[in-house]
């Protein structure tokens, strides 16, 4: 093993143990209020008596902030690769996921920076300033004021699905990691949630935007300070500058007590801890818009201000965090969203691509948000490719891999086939960020179930000859 | 700034009547953001060999000697040339379309935590004049501040499309990158 190579797994326990840190030092309410009680300790010094008589019971502080059944242990994993290495990146367990919302605790999270800020509402605020009228700057007393929506809406790294988070998966199961499934480590920086908070356009009016400014810039009162441009018409349209998250306040992680919520768009706009918005007349060409989150071609030329997530859709269940125990009934479940508007249908095949048949959509479907979509299945036992196709309000619909590259220019990228893995993380940068191929699953007759898209891309030169890759057209 | 000084009916948000007035400081404030023109730019100047010994002690231990990179840090020197090629090196020098670009994103995040922030201006301007230089930028003597920044031309300026980019959506609606051309052809 060479140094490098020894470096690299140093690193990555490293940020395992981050990681674990950071989750472990939230403080859970009951922490808090309590901190004289010792958890586990019969209770007595507030007159709160011990509820049950087993050791099992919880003391009644246990319950006053909720905890899930000890029989329950999925969680978010950290991200793979540098993608894990040099920031705090947790991945949502899409495999377990039900329904439409995303716990807050499952809640991906992308920080660019090893640190998650702990900031005391009372001294954070909110300025506008730039080109209005009236610069101003709220307390988050004085937010909460303000006439308030709740929406339900995902959130999508950009890089979520990328080619190269396959890459490093394969590398960082060979340094040892043995929590990586596709579905979470390859698809889990998509997540979603019920929003509150005042509708952006509501504060900019009030601070009388001028007529020469056509951008916004946020920033983060985060270390890595976070900042990102985005376009004025966005801004007036639906971005919501959120303090509520699924029925209570914000995570600590997800931007306590103030971010953006940009609805539809990739992740990278929905600036946390926002404390700062400046209205300008042009995009600010800052790091996260230039030098990362965009999306580089063969022809050397870079597409960048990405903003509109495709059509997208997976099946969650089964997936290959999965076992199927036998033949038999099993019920085909899984997300769909689109940046763009309302997912109005969903289409299953179970035969590799042959046939197509209508799933079933949760009721109500929202705009922006995962739709929940859910078909019966009788399997046969046999092996065989499922895999999900989603087409929105628009009739746009979800891409092939095939057509995900044309849209690209790309031949699948070629510059991440037959490379050096030792080359990789000098490329790394490189994500492909159009990510909304179909995704098919293979599932064994031993009832185990894997990746039928990204093995057969990664190990081949140039276009596959796999008929998934062209979205299981058989 | 004569409007601030309307009074509070002014200061406030219209029928909610919250929110003040920013403060001189609040509304430059020294760590806000650079865009390309510069024009946020703090007072100050660097040169690259100014930056030497900055570099050496606060941001070499993750980004290699010579801005090579250690992984899993990004290399900041090299690759121009390369972005058409089957490893393209993307870096400060090689990609980004705008010195000042480099400006903010040091003076904003690096060095990272659990460091501690507190680079001035001064070391900022010669930081991004050393990185400039390395790549074969600018000179080793060029002095960097609020005028000279932003007239330095990146070898990528033209590298990105749409320019400039979409600031308002398509009629349908949409914004880049216009999934309605990724529709499949009619089955
Ligand atoms: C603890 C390690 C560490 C130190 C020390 C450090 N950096 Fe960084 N630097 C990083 C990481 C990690 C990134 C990428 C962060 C990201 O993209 O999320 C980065 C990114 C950068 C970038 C942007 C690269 C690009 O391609 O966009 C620049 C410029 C930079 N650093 C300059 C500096 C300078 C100048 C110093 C010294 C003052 C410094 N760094 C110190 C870790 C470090």
């Amino acid at each position: 093993m060479n140094s490098k190579m020894s470096d690299r797994r140093g690193f990555l326990k490293g940020t395992a143990a981050m990681a674990g840190l950071a989750v472990g030092a939230i403080p859970f309410a009951n922490g808090n209020a309590l901190a004289s009680v010792t958890p586990g300790e019969p209770n007595t010094s507030m007159g709160v008596t011990k509820l049950g008589v087993t050791p099992d019971e919880p003391n009644i502080q246990d319950l006053l902030y909720g905890g899930r059944s000890r029989y329950e242990t999925t969680v978010r994993i950290p991200s793979v690769g540098w993608n894990g290495a040099t920031g705090l990146r947790n991945l949502t367990p899409l495999q377990d996921s039900i329904g439409v919302i995303t716990p807050s605790s499952y809640h991906y999270l992308v920080q660019h920076d090893m640190h998650i800020t702990n900031i005391d509402p009372r001294q954070h605020t909110l300025m506008i300033y730039g080109m209005v009228d009236r610069p101003l700057v709220f307390t988050m007393e004085e937010l909460k004021r303000l006439p308030s929506v709740s929406r339900i809406h995902f959130l999508e790294c950009t890089g979520n699905s990328g080619l190269m988070h396959y890459k490093s998966m394969l590398h960082d199961q060979k340094l040892g990691r043995a929590d990586l499934t596709v579905i979470q480590a390859m698809h889990g920086r998509v997540s979603t949630s019920e929003w509150t908070g005042v509708p952006l356009s509501l504060l900019l009016k009030g601070a009388g935007v001028q007529k020469q400014a056509s951008w916004l810039v946020a920033e983060g009162a985060d270390l890595c300070r976070h900042a990102k441009s985005f376009p004025l018409a966005k801004a007036m349209d639906d971005v919501i500058v959120a303090y509520g998250q699924n029925g209570e306040a914000l995570r600590r992680e997800q931007g306590y007590p103030l971010r953006l919520v940009v609805p539809g768009w990739q992740g990278v706009n929905n600036v946390k801890y926002v404390k700062r918005i400046k209205l300008v007349d042009k995009p600010y060409y800052l790091g996260r818009e230039t030098s990362s989150y965009t999306n580089l071609k063969p022809n050397g030329k870079a597409s960048w201000y990405e903003s509109q997530v495709g059509p997208k859709s997976l099946i969650t269940y089964p997936s290959d965090a999965h076992h199927l125990p036998e033949r038999g009934l099993y019920e085909i479940s899984g997300l769909a969203w689109s940046g763009r508007g309302a997912i109005s249908r969903v289409e299953v095949s179970t035969d590799g691509g042959r046939t197509w048949k209508d799933a079933q959509l949760q009721q109500p479907v929202f705009r922006k948000a995962f739709t929940r979509f859910r078909l019966g299945w009788n399997w046969s036992g046999a092996e065989t490719v499922i895999m999900s196709r989603c087409t929105n309000e628009y009739g746009d619909i979800q891409p092939t891999m095939l057509e995900l590259a044309k849209l690209w220019g790309d031949q699948v990228t070629p510059h991440y086939t037959g490379e050096e893995i030792e080359h990789w993380w000098e490329t790394a940068a490189i994500m492909e960020f159009l990510n909304n191929p179909i995704l098919p699953w293979r599932v064994k007759p031993d009832g185990s179930v894997q990746d039928a898209l990204y093995n057969t891309l990664y190990n081949t030169n140039g276009p596959s000859k796999n008929s998934y890759y062209s979205g299981g057209k058989i | 700034m004569v409007l601030l000084a309307c009074g509070t009916a002014m200061a406030q948000l219209p029928i909610y009547n919250v929110g003040r007035a920013p403060t001189e400081a609040e509304l430059h404030p020294s760590d806000g953001v650079v865009g390309s023109d510069g024009k946020e730019l703090p007072p100050g100047r660097g040169t690259a060999k100014e930056g030497e010994t900055i570099y050496a002690a606060k941001c070499a231990a993750c980004h290699g000697k010579n801005g090579e990179g250690i992984y899993p840090w990004p290399r900041l020197v090299g690759g121009i040339g390369t972005l058409n090629t089957p490893i393209p090196v993307q870096t400060v020098g090689s990609y980004s379309p705008y010195a000042t670009t480099i400006w903010d994103y040091i003076q904003r995040a690096m060095p990272p935590f659990p460091l501690e922030k507190n680079l001035t201006p001064d070391n900022i301007y010669a930081l991004t004049a050393l990185l400039l230089y390395w790549n074969g930028i600018i000179k080793e003597i060029d002095v960097m501040d609020k005028n000279s920044l932003p007239e330095v031309q990146m070898p990528n300026r033209h590298g990105f499309y749409p320019d400039p980019p979409q600031s308002t959506p398509n009629k349908d609606g949409t914004w880049q990158p216009y999934w309605n051309q990724a529709k499949p052809a009619a089955k």
